[in-house]
Parts: structure tokens; C-alpha cells; sequence
């Protein structure tokens, strides 16, 4: 192992990646949602910025390539984290047959089966049963894969989810179900659509182990991940994770009001904790990185993305013959109008 | 040799045999296990492969249709039982808005080797919540598959290919064939492929184009129309989508009259599309409109009386077989 350079439990070169991770997703959203303004992107979109932490965080506990990992619509971050080349989830984003459904599926529906990430999905609570089912596949096949299955605060009053983790919880299936609790179902703050705000205790009346964690500051996510996916490797049992986080955009690119259900003042309070300050704070004061070092990286990453950008926008639109393809495995559905 | 046996004993072998053939196949449902099956579908299966592979589910249709779903997903073969397909409706966001969809919208990266099975259409007396015939909603849906067996043959040959399908299939069984007698034939690889009709009795007057119960009732009123001088062909359609419309027309080119009887509500059925599309390919070859005969159009009711006065049958068949001229 490494020498570690400080009291951080990571060498240098582990603490540049999480940093390259953080600026990488920051940068890649922020470049979505410039496309989307320039009439590249269409549709709904959704970006994860203010909420980085607690997917890169996640995603380094997992065991790549094995794991299963399944979200709602905010899925921009889980398959670039996952290895998937982020040109092809620019692709799908910006509608081009380049993309990772061929331009079939668009922001709320990026998937990469083959690195474990099912997606993707746009009826809010509906996936976390899908979610249940990857964690039934392997209890079936006895692997000790762990899924992990994220959701927002609004789809945590989703009547399927309750059934969800009725069944994981009785029939012992590895999954973790990670809401992340940014405050807000689309426009409705938290304490107008939940009778308790507490979403982690939903896992209470199914006895499944269930814990409010930060999702904010990534060292601590890293932490609490990795204590959380290795138990649930070793037990084969549920868990319930509330991850405390705030999205700093709107709910998705067309919300363009967000003084409809927040002030200014709050988000400006949310800000003080962005994961990536909290990020550069800490390695700062620890004396881990530099902030010269972490200047280049960001640099770095900005460059990337427009590289990713551009080489996305080169990809052509779908023929429209295409829009026959894929429908059903061995045969072509009926054609015209 | 075959083998003589029931619609739902030919059934249970399908699944039994398919689920020795692959350890991927597993039942799921509300009952299905120690109870056996409210129809007794799935009787004897619970001793035989356990409980890892015959799972008894809470009352939650949504949720343990999207399990099924997700374990598809990572290439299990999951076969659903809804205890009625009027219970489906719970789980028709799971069926449509996600299994229907998964293989396009993932651009071909997933595929959904699903398999809801479970009893359509009236019984007996079980009114307005457990008597629906909804497999025209579902042939409505592209990415899904529906099928709806006739015959003892047809129910055994055409679960297997539903199961090795790697598309969801709806499998919907009449309440009323279950009992039914039959042959299936020894070969336990005998599958029956979705998207071919079957001509169940040859005619030359008028088609009478239909699926599952219906089939029997349409074979009914071809025996008295034969007494009347009539001679009429019977088309089992057995899959609806994909439909051969093929063999339909065939027969309609031959007969120049048609008749669609089916059990769903007369108003927007699948009858109603088969009809539509004799009537827009075959118009030159028709010496009559399209005819067509379905259920009443009210919620079926609990009373014996009224519930057969919902249901066709084959006065009704009959009856506007001669209105049609």
C-alpha cells in the first residue's frame, strides 16, 4: 500500500480520484444543462448537482462489474461512475444513435446491463420492485452480489416501494435502499408530502435495519457505504439508508422558478455544505492535496467534458427507420401509420 | 402417443416440464405454493421444486410483478401468476410502463423473459372485479406479447413457447377451459409458435373468427348453422399480438363474410381491431359488413341470469349470423 500523506485513510492518489469524480460529474451536469439550453437536449432532464457526494460514495463501496445498481430519473452519475463511456451517456442525453439506447431512452433512461446499472426510470417508485427483483436474482442464483437501489423522498411514499421492502425484508434479499432525501418531491417540500419526515424509518415496521446518514461530505459517505454494502454482502439482508442531500438546481432543466417552493436564503445555506468545498476543506486543512493540484484536476475535467461534448454532438440523429429496432427480441412489430 | 388430459392439467405439465428443462424458470404469485393455486394451476408444485422456486407472495401485485421484472432483467425466467387477470390492472404500471418497455427503451441492452399468466373472463358468478377479459388493453401495448389458448394442445404448446420467449408474454386462460378434455402430444420440446392462427373447423359461407372460450362457442354455432344449410368456418386466433391476419383473410377470401365473437366488452375489444382490419384489407372480397358479437357492455353481474346474459353465446352467434344475411 502507498504511503498515506496524511491523516486521511487514502493515499494521494485515491483522494485526486474522488476529486476528479466530484469535478467530473459537476462539470458533466453543468454541461447538460447548457446543452439543454441550446436546444441540444430536449424533454425532461434532470441533473445530480449538490447531490455528487452520495453517489460517487456509493459507487466506490460497490465491487464493479458485479454489483446491480438501479435509480429514478436523476441517473446521470451512476453509469459514469460505473465505467460507462460517458460520450455514449452524452449521446443518449442529446437524442444521437451514438448514445446508450441508440437515442431511445433520452436523460431519465441511461442503462449499461452489461457493468451492472439497470437504469433509469421516469414513473417515480416504480423501479425500486425492479430494484427488489435484481436482489432477488442473485439471492436466487445464491451470488453474494449487493444492489443498490436509489430513490428520491417523493417516491418513498410510493405505495410499490412499501411492498418493496415488505418482500426484501421477508424473504432476506441483498439490496440497499438508499433515498436520498434532497428535500423536495419535484416542488412539494418534504414536510408537505410526508406524515413522517424521518423517510428512514419506513424501514421500522418491516424490521429492516434503517439509518438517517449524510450525503453531503464524501469522506463520510465513503465511510458509511462501505460499513453498510460490506454488511449487507456478508448477511444477505436489506437495509434502508436515508441520505440527507440538496439538489442545488431545480428539479429538473424546464424548472425555472425555484422561489416557488424555496428561498433564496435556504439554498444559499444548503451551498455552504457543496460537497466539493466540503471536499477541498478537508484534504486543505488535512494538508492531503494541494490547491494547485486540485485547480489542474478541475481543469482538467473541464476540458474532458467539453472533449465528451463534442464528440457526442458529432453522432448522428437516429434514421427514422430505426424506430422499429429493438422493440421485441425476434420479430419486428407490425409498420406504418 | 398422446396424451389424453385436461386444459389444466396439460398446463401444470408446461410448467413442471419447463421448469425441469431450465433451473432460470421459477413461479411467483399470490397463493400459488402451499395453498396450490386458487384454479389449482400450480397444485403439486410447491413439494416438488420448494419454496426457492415456487414463491408465495403477500397481496401486492405491483410489487412482486416488478420483482418478477427486475429478476428478468439480470435473464431469469420468471412465470407470474395473477390469481385473476382482473387483478393485473394493480400491476398494469409494472406490465406496461416497464416490462413492455424495457427492451426498447435500454436500446436492445435488456431483455424481459417474462411470463403473466392467469385466468380471463367470466367464471362463474364471481362479478364485476373478477370476471374481466382485459387482453385487448394488453394487445393494445407494443413490446408485450398476448396469447390466448383454445384447445388442450394449444395451452400446452403455447406455455412452453411462452416461457422460452425472451419477450414478456401474457398468457390469459379462459376460467371456463380449465376443465376441458384434450391431447398433448409426448414431446416435451412441442411448442406452438405465437402469431399463427388456427383454422378449428373448415367452412365456406362465413368465418367466425375468435380466440380462447369463444373458439368453442363459435364451433357450436357452426354445428347448428350446418343444420340451417349454412356452412361456416371457425379461425382460432390463439395469439393477438402478434396476429395473423393472414389466415383470417384467407378464410374471409374464401367465405366473403365475417363474424368476430368475442367475450370482452363489445365496445373497444380486440374484436373490434380484428374486424377493423377485415374490413380495411378484405373490403373488395365481402359480401357483407363485418359483423361482430361481444359482451354486453355493463360491469358483469353477480346474478347466474345476468351474468350469461353478458356473456355470448351461440343463440347469440346465431342470431346475428342471420341478421348479417
Amino acid at each position: 500500500m502507498a504511503e498515506l500523506k496524511s491523516k486521511l485513510p487514502y493515499t494521494t492518489a485515491q483522494l485526486e480520484d474522488l476529486f476528479r469524480q466530484l469535478v467530473f460529474i459537476r462539470h458533466f451536469e453543468e454541461k447538460t444543462n447548457f446543452a439543454y439550453r441550446q436546444g441540444k437536449v430536449g424533454g425532461y432532464m434532470h441533473v445530480y448537482i449538490g447531490m455528487e457526494a452520495t453517489a460517487i460514495g456509493w459507487n466506490a463501496a460497490l465491487r464493479h462489474g458485479y454489483d446491480y445498481v438501479i435509480t429514478a430519473y436523476r441517473d446521470h452519475p451512476q453509469p459514469l461512475l460505473m465505467g460507462t463511456d460517458p460520450v455514449h451517456v452524452m449521446a443518449e442525453i442529446m437524442g444521437r444513435s451514438g448514445g446508450t439506447s441508440k437515442g431511445k431512452g433520452g436523460s431519465m433512461h441511461i442503462y449499461d446491463i452489461e457493468k451492472g446499472f439497470f437504469g433509469g426510470w421516469g414513473i417515480v417508485g416504480g423501479h425500486t420492485a425492479l430494484g427488489a427483483g435484481l436482489a432477488f436474482a442473485a439471492k436466487y442464483r445464491d451470488e453474494d452480489r449487493v444492489t443498490l437501489c436509489y430513490l428520491g423522498d417523493g417516491a418513498a411514499n410510493a405505495g410499490v416501494f412499501f411492498e418493496s421492502l415488505n418482500m426484501a425484508a421477508l424473504w432476506d434479499l441483498p439490496v440497499i435502499f438508499i433515498i436520498e432525501n434532497n428535500k423536495f418531491a419535484m416542488g412539494t417540500r418534504l414536510e408537505y408530502h410526508a406524515a413522517d419526515t424521518e423517510m428512514h424509518k419506513r424501514g421500522f415496521p418491516f424490521g429492516m435495519r434503517h439509518e438517517r446518514l449524510d450525503g453531503m461530505d464524501l469522506f463520510q459517505v465513503c465511510d458509511d457505504a462501505k460499513r453498510i454494502v460490506e454488511t449487507v454482502r456478508k448477511e444477505g439482508k436489506p437495509y434502508l439508508v436515508e441520505a440527507m442531500n440538496y439538489r442545488f438546481a431545480g428539479h429538473g432543466a424546464a424548472d425555472n422558478d425555484r422561489q416557488l417552493y424555496r428561498t433564496k436564503e435556504e439554498e444559499d445555506e444548503a451551498m455552504k455544505r457543496d460537497p466539493i468545498a466540503l471536499f477541498q476543506a478537508k484534504v486543505l486543512a488535512e494538508g492531503a492535496l494541494t490547491k494547485e493540484r486540485m485547480a489542474e484536476i478541475d481543469a482538467e475535467q473541464a476540458a474532458r467534458v467539453e472533449e465528451i461534448y463534442a464528440r457526442a454532438d458529432q453522432s448522428p440523429h437516429p434514421d427514422p427507420s430505426e424506430v422499429y429496432e429493438d422493440l421485441y427480441t425476434d420479430m419486428e412489430p407490425e409498420k406504418g401509420h | 402417443m398422446a396424451i389424453e388430459t385436461t386444459y389444466r392439467d396439460a398446463l401444470r405439465t408446461a410448467i413442471i416440464e419447463e421448469m425441469e428443462r431450465d433451473e432460470d424458470v421459477f413461479v411467483v404469485g399470490e397463493d400459488i405454493g402451499r395453498y396450490e393455486g386458487t384454479f389449482k394451476v400450480t397444485k403439486g408444485l410447491f413439494p416438488k421444486f420448494g419454496s426457492g422456486r415456487v414463491v408465495d407472495t403477500p397481496i401486492c401485485e405491483p410489487g412482486f410483478t416488478g420483482i418478477a421484472i427486475g429478476a428478468a432483467m439480470t435473464g431469469l425466467r420468471p412465470i407470474v401468476e395473477m390469481m385473476t387477470m382482473s387483478f393485473s390492472i394493480l400491476a398494469i404500471d409494472q406490465i406496461i410502463n416497464h416490462a413492455a418497455k424495457i427492451h426498447y427503451m435500454t436500446g436492445g441492452q435488456a431483455k424481459v423473459p417474462l411470463v403473466i399468466r392467469g385466468p380471463g373472463g367470466a367464471a362463474h358468478q364471481l362479478s364485476a372485479q373478477h370476471s374481466h377479459s382485459l387482453e385487448g388493453w394488453y394487445a393494445h401495448v407494443p413490446g408485450l406479447k398476448v396469447v390466448a389458448p383454445a384447445t388442450v394442445e394449444d395451452v400446452y404448446g403455447m406455455f412452453k413457447q411462452a416461457v422460452r420467449d425472451d419477450n414478456p408474454v401474457i398468457f390469459t386462460e379462459n376460467p371456463g377451459l380449465y376443465g376441458i378434455k384434450g391431447a398433448i402430444p409426448e414431446d416435451k420440446d412441442f411448442t406452438v409458435p405465437f402469431g399463427q392462427a388456427r383454422v378449428a373447423r373448415e367452412g365456406k359461407d362465413i368465418t367466425l373468427v375468435s380466440y380462447s372460450r369463444m373458439v368453442h362457442v363459435c364451433l357450436g354455432a357452426a354445428e347448428a348453422l350446418e343444420k340451417e344449410g349454412v356452412s361456416a368456418e371457425v379461425v382460432d386466433v390463439r395469439s393477438l399480438l402478434p396476429l395473423d391476419t393472414a389466415t383470417i383473410y384467407g378464410s374471409v377470401r374464401k367465405t366473403h363474410r365475417a363474424m368476430v365473437v368475442y367475450e370482452d366488452w363489445r365496445s373497444g375489444g380486440f374484436g373490434a381491431e380484428i374486424a377493423a382490419r377485415i374490413g380495411e384489407d378484405c373490403f373488395d372480397d365481402l359480401d357483407a359488413p363485418v359483423g361482430r358479437v361481444g359482451g354486453l357492455n355493463v360491469p358483469m353481474p353477480y346474478s347466474r341470469i345476468l351474468e350469461l346474459e353478458c356473456t355470448p353465446n351461440e343463440d347469440d352467434v346465431l342470431a346475428a349470423v342471420r341478421k348479417l344475411g
